[in-house]
Parts: C-alpha cells; sequence; structure tokens
C-alpha cells in the first residue's frame, strides 16, 4: 500500500492507505481522529467537514492521494483547550442533540466565522446548508453561531 | 426500582465492570464539568481514591465527588443528563459536584433500560427519585448518630450536613461509614417546590466530548484485534440468495475474508474503506420468492380497505350508519403516507466480540434487553455470558428499537472468531431499513342542524394498527355516534415504530381535516376544538375517553393567545393541536407568501408535559421534533419498485435543512404534576399546523404527504 505523509492539525502524520481511500476514512481508521463523522460518503450531509488550508471541505469526497501537503485542520485540532468561540457558543446555548452531526456543523461554521467576522442571518444559513442535522437543532446552532461571531 | 440487595458479589461485579468501562470517562469529566449554566469556571471536587457504593445509581467517594449511573439509552433525547439530575435533586448535593456514566445492561438493577414511547422520564421519576432520596436519608442518619442527635434536626445542602449547633459533616466524609447502612424501603420526598436542581437549565453532560470530537459513538468504537465487516444484503424485499461471487472483493487492499450467512455476505476487513469497497465488488444472483411489492401496490391497497369495515371495530359509540342516513350532509376525506426511513445520521453499527467465554456486544441500541435476548438465542448461549453495553447514539427515531444490526454483528463475529466492528453505510441504513410504514385514514363525518352526529374513522396500515388507547382519542367522547375501524395490512417490507408512532400521521390527517370541516361549518377552527372539548366533559359520550379536556382546552387556549390567533387579521395562521404520549400539544403555523410561494415563518407552541425537568433540554426536544415533523411533512418522500428501495442517499431522499427550519416560540403550562416525556410529542402537531397554515395562505388542501410533491399544484 502507499505511504502518505500529510498534515494534520499542526503536525505531519504518515499512513499507508490505498490511494482512493477518502481522508475521512484515514482520519478515523489511521490517525484514530474520530470526531470527524461519516454520515452519507457523497458530499450531501457535512458531518465529514474539516479545514483543508483553512476552507471547509468534505473528507469524504477527498481521496488521500489528493491531500498532498495542505494542511488540514479536524474539529481534535480545531482549538488547543476545546475553547474555540464556537465550541463555547456550543456549550452556551447547550446546541447538540444526539451530537453525531455537531463537530461538522462546528467545523463548517468555524471556516466562514474565520472569513467574515460578522456573517448575517442570511449568510449563515447559505453556508450552514450543506450541513444537515437530523435532530433539527437548527435553530439551536444559527443561535450560537451567531452568538460566537460577537465573542 | 432496584431489586437486589447491593451487597450482593453480583453488585460489586457489575460495578466493577461498569467502571471499567467508564474509567476513561471519569478522567474525562474532570475536565469536562456537569457545573450549572452560571458557574463560569469549572469547578469541582477532586476524583475520590475511594468510591463508596450506595445503590444501583449513587458512589460517593471521598473527596464528596458523585457518581451517578444513568441507566437508559442515550439517543439525544438528554436523558444523560436529565435523569441523573432527577437522582442529584432528591440527594441533595450540588450538581457541579456530579458525575455521570452510562449504565451497561443489567437487568437485575434496572426496571426500564429503554429508549422509547417519551417513557424514560415519566417512568423513572418516582424510582429516581427514591434512589437519591434514600442515600440521602441514610447519610443523614449516620450523621445524626454520630451527634447524637435525631434525623430531623439534621439539615443538608449540597451535600453537607449540619445539626443545629452548626457542627458540619460533607457527605464525602462520611460516605465509607453511611454506604455499610441499610437503606430504608421508603422514604419521604421533597415538595417539588422546594427543587433546586430540577427545572434548571444544565448542560448536557457529553458536552465537551461532543464539540472537542471526542469518540463516543458505535461508529467511533476501536478496540485491539478489531476487523471491520459491510454486509451485503437482498437488493429488494422478498429474495434469497442464490450464489454470490467475491473473486474481485477479495483483491481489494485490506479485504481478509468473506462470510456468508443466512442470505447476506459480510465482507471483513482491515478498515472502514476497504469492507466498503470489497462490499461493492461483490456480485450475486438473487431469487425473488415472496411477493416484489412497489408504491402504486401499496396505494391501492391501503384504498381497497379504507372503503370497508373491520371485522371488529376498534370502539363504537351510537350508530354511525344510522346517523349518516338521517344527517343533512356527510364529508369523507382520505389521507395517505409513505413509508419513511428512519436516517439516524450515524447509520446502524454494532460492536460484537464472541469468544469460548463470553460475548461483548457494544454499540447503539435503544433495547439494550431485547438485544441481549436475541443473541441469546441466535448463538445459543446463557444471557448472562452476554455483555451488553450502550453507546451515545447518533440519533434514534424509533431505528434502534430493533438490534438487527448488532445481530448480524453477533453471527458475523462468531463466524470468523474475532472482534468485529459491523457497519451499514448510508445506502445500506436506507435501504436495509426498517421503516415507518405507509398509512392511510378516512375521515367521514355527518353533519345534522350544523352539528357534528357521526364520525367514522377507519384506519390501514401496514404491520400494525393504532395503539390500544387511540380509539379513544379525541375527539371521542364528544360526538354521539363514533366508530373507529381498523385495519392491519401485511407487508414484507420491514417495518417498525418511528418517532411518535401512528400519531406522527394521524394527528396531520385528523388536524387537518378538523380544520377542513370548521370551515364547512361556518366556526372558528379554535372554537370548534374547543366547543368538542366542552362537550366532551361536560356530557360525555360512551366509556371513558383517552385524555384530559381541561389540560387539553389549557395548551390550546396558551397557544391561541400567545399567537395573536383571535387578531390575526391578513396573517396565515394554521392551527393544530394534538395528545400523545402522555403529553399536550397545540402549535400554530405562520406562513408568509414570498412573491407567491409559501415560507413557514415561526411555530408558537404551547406544551403540557407536567414540571420540566431541564427547561434548554426541553427546548431542544421541542424543537426538533417540531422541525423534524415539518420536514418529513415537507419533504419525505420514499417509494418501492419490485420491491427495491427507489432512494438510497441524501441526494435522493430530502431532509429538512436549516434553510427551511422556521423560528419557534415555546410556552410551557405551568406545572408540579409529575412530568411525562418529551421526545416524540410535538412532532404530531406540526404537519396538521403547516397544513392549514398553507391552506390559509394558498386555498390549497394537503391529504397527502409529502406537501411539496403536491405544491407544484399551487397557482
Ligand atoms: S459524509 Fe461527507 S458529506 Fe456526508
Ligand atoms: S444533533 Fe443529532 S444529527 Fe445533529
Amino acid at each position: 500500500m502507499p505511504q502518505y505523509t500529510i498534515h494534520v492539525n499542526g503536525q505531519p502524520k504518515t499512513v499507508e492507505a490505498d490511494s482512493d481511500t477518502p481522508l475521512l476514512w484515514v482520519l478515523r481508521d489511521n490517525l484514530s481522529l474520530a470526531g470527524t463523522k461519516y454520515g452519507c460518503g457523497i458530499a450531501q450531509c457535512g458531518a465529514c467537514t474539516i479545514h483543508v488550508d483553512g476552507n471547509a471541505m468534505r473528507s469524504c469526497s477527498l481521496p488521500i492521494s489528493k491531500v498532498g501537503d495542505q494542511k488540514i485542520t479536524t474539529i481534535e485540532g480545531l482549538s488547543e483547550n476545546g475553547d474555540h468561540p464556537l465550541q463555547k457558543a456550543w456549550a452556551t446555548h447547550d446546541v447538540p442533540q444526539c451530537g453525531y452531526c455537531q463537530s461538522g456543523q462546528i467545523m463548517t461554521a468555524a471556516a466562514l466565522l474565520s472569513k467574515n467576522k460578522r456573517p448575517s442571518d442570511d449568510e449563515i444559513i447559505e453556508t450552514m446548508h450543506g450541513n444537515i442535522c437530523r435532530c433539527a437543532s437548527y435553530t439551536k446552532i444559527k443561535e450560537a453561531i451567531k452568538a460566537a461571531s460577537k465573542l | 426500582m432496584t431489586k437486589n440487595n447491593p451487597y450482593t458479589n453480583s453488585r460489586r461485579d457489575f460495578l466493577k465492570w461498569g467502571m471499567a468501562s467508564g474509567a476513561g470517562l471519569v478522567v474525562g469529566f474532570n475536565f469536562i464539568g456537569c457545573q450549572s449554566d452560571t458557574a463560569p469556571v469549572e469547578i469541582m471536587k477532586a476524583m475520590p481514591s475511594v468510591w463508596n457504593e450506595f445503590d444501583a445509581y449513587i458512589k460517593i467517594g471521598d473527596t464528596g465527588l458523585v457518581s451517578i449511573f444513568s441507566q437508559n439509552p442515550e439517543i439525544g433525547q438528554n436523558i444523560k443528563t436529565s435523569m441523573p439530575m432527577i437522582v442529584a435533586e432528591e440527594l441533595d448535593v450540588a450538581w457541579r459536584d456530579v458525575i455521570v456514566e452510562q449504565a451497561p445492561l443489567n437487568t437485575d438493577w434496572y426496571e426500564r433500560q429503554v429508549a422509547g414511547g417519551s417513557q424514560s422520564i415519566r417512568q423513572g421519576w418516582t424510582t429516581l427519585r427514591q434512589a437519591g432520596a434514600k442515600v440521602r436519608h441514610i447519610l443523614l442518619k449516620t450523621a445524626a448518630q454520630k451527634w447524637g442527635i435525631n434525623i430531623e434536626d439534621c439539615k443538608v445542602k449540597d451535600g453537607v450536613i449540619s445539626n443545629p449547633t452548626g457542627e458540619q459533616l460533607s457527605y464525602g466524609e462520611i460516605a465509607a461509614e453511611a454506604s455499610q447502612q441499610t437503606l430504608p424501603e421508603e422514604v419521604e420526598l421533597k415538595d417539588p417546590k422546594e427543587f433546586k436542581i430540577i427545572g434548571q437549565s444544565k448542560k448536557n453532560v457529553d458536552l465537551n466530548g461532543i464539540v472537542t470530537g471526542q469518540p463516543l459513538f458505535g461508529y467511533d468504537i476501536k478496540k485491539e484485534g478489531m476487523v471491520h465487516a459491510c454486509v451485503m444484503r437482498p437488493p429488494a424485499f422478498g429474495m434469497e440468495l442464490v450464489a454470490f461471487d467475491d473473486t474481485a472483493a477479495k483483491t481489494i487492499n485490506g479485504v481478509i475474508e468473506t462470510v456468508k450467512f443466512g442470505d447476506k455476505v459480510a465482507v471483513i476487513a482491515e478498515n472502514t474503506w476497504a469492507a466498503m469497497k470489497g462490499k461493492k465488488a461483490l456480485t450475486a444472483e438473487w431469487k425473488q420468492v415472496e411477493k416484489a411489492e412497489d408504491s402504486a401496490y401499496h396505494s391501492e391497497q391501503l384504498m381497497l380497505h379504507l372503503s370497508k369495515k373491520a371485522d371488529e371495530p376498534r370502539r363504537v359509540d351510537g350508530d354511525v350508519d344510522i346517523a349518516f342516513a338521517e344527517a343533512d350532509e356527510v364529508i369523507e376525506r382520505i389521507y395517505e403516507a409513505p413509508f419513511l426511513p428512519h436516517n439516524c445520521m450515524e447509520p446502524m453499527n454494532f460492536y460484537a466480540n464472541v469468544t469460548e467465554d463470553k460475548v461483548e456486544l457494544e454499540g447503539p441500541i435503544q433495547t439494550p434487553a431485547w438485544q441481549q435476548d436475541r443473541v441469546s438465542k441466535i448463538l445459543d448461549r446463557e444471557k448472562s455470558d452476554i455483555n451488553v453495553k450502550m453507546t451515545r447514539m447518533g440519533g434514534g427515531f424509533g431505528r434502534r428499537l430493533y438490534g438487527d444490526f448488532g445481530d448480524e454483528a453477533a453471527e458475523i463475529s462468531s463466524l470468523i472468531n474475532k472482534p468485529v466492528k459491523l457497519l451499514f453505510t448510508r445506502e445500506d441504513d436506507m435501504t436495509a431499513g426498517t421503516y415507518r410504514p405507509a398509512s392511510a385514514y378516512r375521515f367521514k363525518v355527518g353533519i345534522k342542524d350544523g352539528e357534528i352526529s357521526a364520525y367514522h374513522l377507519t384506519e390501514a396500515f401496514y404491520n400494525g394498527m393504532m395503539f390500544g388507547q387511540m380509539p379513544s382519542n379525541f375527539p371521542c367522547g364528544a360526538i354521539t355516534n363514533y366508530r373507529v375501524d381498523c385495519h392491519n395490512i401485511k407487508s414484507n417490507i420491514t417495518t417498525g415504530a418511528w418517532r411518535a408512532p401512528y400519531a406522527n400521521f394521524l394527528a396531520f390527517a385528523e388536524q387537518a381535516f378538523l380544520d377542513e370541516l370548521s370551515g364547512i361549518l361556518d366556526k372558528d377552527p379554535v372554537e370548534f376544538r374547543l366547543e368538542l372539548l366542552d362537550k366532551a366533559k361536560s356530557d360525555p359520550v360512551g366509556e371513558k375517553y383517552n385524555y384530559d379536556a381541561d389540560k387539553f382546552a389549557s395548551v390550546i387556549k396558551l397557544a391561541a393567545e400567545k399567537s395573536g390567533w383571535y387578531n390575526r387579521g391578513n396573517k396565515h395562521l394554521g392551527f393544530c393541536a394534538y395528545y400523545s404520549h402522555n403529553t399536550y400539544v397545540a402549535e400554530v403555523a405562520e406562513v408568509e407568501l414570498s412573491e407567491g410561494e409559501p415560507i413557514i415563518k415561526k411555530i408558537y407552541c404551547a406544551v403540557d408535559c407536567g414540571i420540566v425537568i431541564n427547561p434548554k433540554a426541553a427546548l431542544n426536544q421541542i424543537e426538533g421534533g417540531i422541525i423534524d415533523g415539518i420536514g418529513h411533512a415537507m419533504y419525505g418522500d420514499f417509494s418501492f419498485a419490485k420491491g427495491q428501495p427507489q432512494s438510497d442517499n441524501y441526494n435522493k431522499y430530502r431532509l429538512i435543512r436549516m434553510m427551511e427550519a422556521p423560528e419557534i416560540e415555546t410556552h410551557f403550562v405551568e406545572s408540579y404534576n409529575d412530568p411525562t416525556g418529551l421526545g416524540e410529542p410535538t412532532l404530531p402537531p406540526a404537519g396538521g399546523a403547516i397544513a392549514n397554515a398553507l391552506f390559509s395562505a394558498t386555498g390549497k388542501r394537503f391529504y397527502k404527504q409529502p406537501f411539496v410533491k403536491e405544491m407544484s399544484l399551487l397557482g
């Protein structure tokens, strides 16, 4: 199996994986970073959202062979102590229900806030459109993003 | 209620076993904290060096830190926080000094380790309160004995006991001694007006783990020597496996072997991707051995049955046929809904390790005792050999009541002699599923002198009939001639409970019908419902009916008031009220037209669920239920062709997204009554509320779900 060295959460990691393996499974199986979730495998739900050079991307649809030296950030690396403004706002607003979609939601929102410090309601809704929450915690997600944008 | 003496060996073994699994969790909690919303920093007592066990729920450490086991499966309804809150309340400790651990299955210790029917809190209420209060009692007794005073002279606040002279003893200091005392049978409980924890919003105890991506879910399980399995199942219902070819699958890097069991073939692999790819590479020959059903057939059968009476009616008051014959006008409407997949965000999965001396099962399951039971039969093993641990679940919605995936994992592990994690892909999840059955309702009403003289409801349902009490639901009791008939039609498609079974569609059908009826009778929709309730109360028809007319009227009035129903002017509001799972809910939807397109702007919701345990968490359930209800009523579209599901992933199955989720304003009926449940009851009325508001905005009535299919017919 081919070897790849990728940059994940600030560290180089060398992994062995078939070239078509989605980064999602490399993160979860090879690197034990299980915070990035599988929901659909076809870029429809956002559960697998990570940052690639600061942009929100679907790791289920990014093969390991295409990662190269781009910088990958996962939910585990979003902040040192779990205290990113969004993580704090998620706590204050007690957003999660089952919680499964939430790391993807936070990663999508974090990429938005890094580029747009004060997004409007419409910008939030538009950006978050790709992230499904089957428990429908949407009202809370929206509130928490707005609160975090003010932190 | 706990059944055994807490000091038997089984108790100790159980705790050891529980602790082994929870050890990581406990350390993690140091960091997570369970502090109240207002606590700015994470203050918490130190991890104890000695834990003192009291009962199936409570351990108290020498530092005063308290550990509470949460007995029921957590599917996102937040009982892992709410149930321990109830114990902590009666124990009289500060919530910030509490850590929570998920209890494994233990049928000797816990009575109902089930997540279903919105019953966890309602049925656990007294047991959990007693559990906390009994331990509080023996702690106080121990302190009183030390001081040589009466127990009544001791006071306790936040786990610190004091006597009239001001001396103090903390729970931590006396826990070892107190744990040797015998627990009383029953003790007096607090006056709910004195609750300090119940009624305050407490954060989800897994919150930190969730927002930092900790491996809390079944899909995240990783264990020594574990392999991964994906399974090829029959592509259509009613099919059998004739032969399969795994040559291509076996050439895939990481695929270890394949194994056939029943009509299924598992691909065993070193990692998830190889298992998924391996499964795709399998080819097989199938034979149709039972009817290949399709949606047109389903619909046809439903309609056929609706035109007939059942052999045994479910309820009869008076005689509807005579009343129809004498009526001035007879109105009839039919409502129809499709099969629906559950689509939990976390696809089905389970871990199993079957060895000679034990069977270890771990994963997302709403019914761990049934899981143990079935696996004991499948593998022909003693139940006592089978341990079941519950992970946090990425949604349940009824799907994880059925542990077919747990059975599969156990079977595979026993065949390959390895620990295995079985994983459904999204496609497996949507196509191998247990579904909400398709159903249809016919309402036939007779009108005489401007009032309803007869009401005949006929149900046609696949693989089921409405629950026992439901034929006596509203408006039963308010109508002189009343009849309910149900038809259970057999289908080979696997079906099961789906969030708020029966009610999830019947509520829409009934409430959309009543809305239309109020128009025909020229009555205000809210006044019309109140009149019926008044009738049921003042002059009830027939035997007992299944609701409290006063409570029902209260939520209706509250929702009407808060939504400005009587001053709605040109606003397009739709009203709906429904009683399910012991909870009364009324919802008002507001629809706006934006360039002719109807937009669901807002939902006003009034709820009577008894005392509210954890307000923010309650709102999560309420809002989630409403948006879920809107989503499936609007978009939930699923069909079969030749026994084969026609959607297998989110590109072909639309779930509601943030853009379509309206604002929600909730009002609770203030109550000190025992709590009911919230996981389900706000979902059923949502479809009716939006259908009625859409009618107000567009003049179009909806009779079939999903509405979006009929929206194109709007002008
Ligand atoms: S798993 Fe990647 S978008 Fe759904
Ligand atoms: S919280 Fe359950 S899917 Fe979002």
